[in-house]
């Protein structure tokens, strides 16, 4: 196996990853990328204990998880790379073999605006969007696996509110 | 009307949902205060929970999921409050308990609703495995 799901996700580590998506994808690993989670024990262990014990869960700053994310590749479990950031999703598609981004749920904070339910966007954050899709990703929104996946054009025309 | 004595959160309408059987069972529901976590960030979830506990003068908190964002987020502001508690995965029976344990404190009556709802589960069919010897629970004080 190796990741099977790539998806950006403020809330990180909660129902939807553990349950909605961990249990049929028959998840074995998340790989969680936040710097301020992996410089920061407590929060860690806070989203350790949110998993079950047939999960492991590994935390990286940005730098850290580029260097280590050929290994989880490799990995003969299924996993998740999890990012709370788009910009930091970003990097990880810059780094190269990432070709489907999930939105799972990027939610309201001051400067962005609604575009789909669970999708709130900057003009930057949006930018960037399209250009990991520009680069040959492909982006959709899908909060969990029986819901449909909607294509990056339609999240960013609001074209579901 | 019942002075609140929790707050029940959890995804979707778990709480508004469990909190009107509460009502419809017991009288109680204005024992529970309600709050989703749908549609709302982590830290928005947060400041929630948060908020609520300080206007309403409660300390025991409720959620549906111990891995869901409202539990994490109630772990996350407990740093602060040493008097509060959380119970996750709380089920119809333990809320029950809670609302009917007059002359408890929340805290007390939160630590034998969990023993409670633990208990009431229960499997009845030709594949459901023996009944543990002893008391089971599930009563309502």
């Amino acid at each position: 196996m190796t990741l099977v799901l790539h998806r950006i996700d403020d809330r990180l580590i909660h129902g939807q990853v553990v349950v909605g998506w961990g249990q049929p994808l028959d998840i074995g690993f998340i790989v969680l990328v936040d710097d301020a989670i992996a410089a920061n024990e407590w929060e860690a262990e806070l989203y350790r204990m949110g998993v079950p014990d047939e999960m492991e869960v590994f935390f990286h700053d940005t730098a850290s998880a580029l260097a280590e994310l050929d290994a989880y590749r490799a990995d003969e479990r299924a996993g998740i790379l999890l990012t709370g950031e788009i910009g930091t999703m970003q990097q990880l598609v810059d780094f190269g073999g990432i070709r489907t981004v999930n939105l799972g749920g990027i939610h309201h904070k001051p400067g962005r605006t609604q575009r789909m339910r669970y999708v709130f966007l900057t003009e930057p954050e949006a930018d960037a969007l399209r250009a990991m899709a520009a680069g040959g990703v492909v982006i959709t929104a899908q909060d969990v696996p029986t819901a449909r996946a909607i294509p990056l054009p339609d999240v960013l025309s609001g074209a579901t509110l | 009307m019942s002075e609140p004595r929790a707050v029940v959160a959890g995804h979707g309408e778990y709480a508004s949902g469990i909190i009107s059987a509460v009502q419809q069972i017991t009288g109680r529901g204005d024992m529970l205060i309600a709050v989703s976590g749908a549609g709302r960030s982590a830290a928005e979830i947060e400041a929630l929970i948060r908020s609520t506990l300080a206007e309403r003068d409660v300390r025991v908190i409720f959620t549906d999921l111990h891995a869901g964002s409202c539990s994490m987020a109630a772990r996350r502001l407990m740093r602060g409050i040493e008097d509060a508690v959380l119970v996750c995965g709380a089920n119809l029976p333990t809320l029950l308990d809670f609302v009917m344990a007059d002359g408890l404190t929340p805290q007390d009556a939160a630590t034998r609703a969990l023993e409670r709802g633990r208990g009431a589960m229960m499997m009845v069919g030709p594949s459901a495995p023996p009944a543990p010897a002893g008391p089971t629970g599930g009563g309502t004080a």
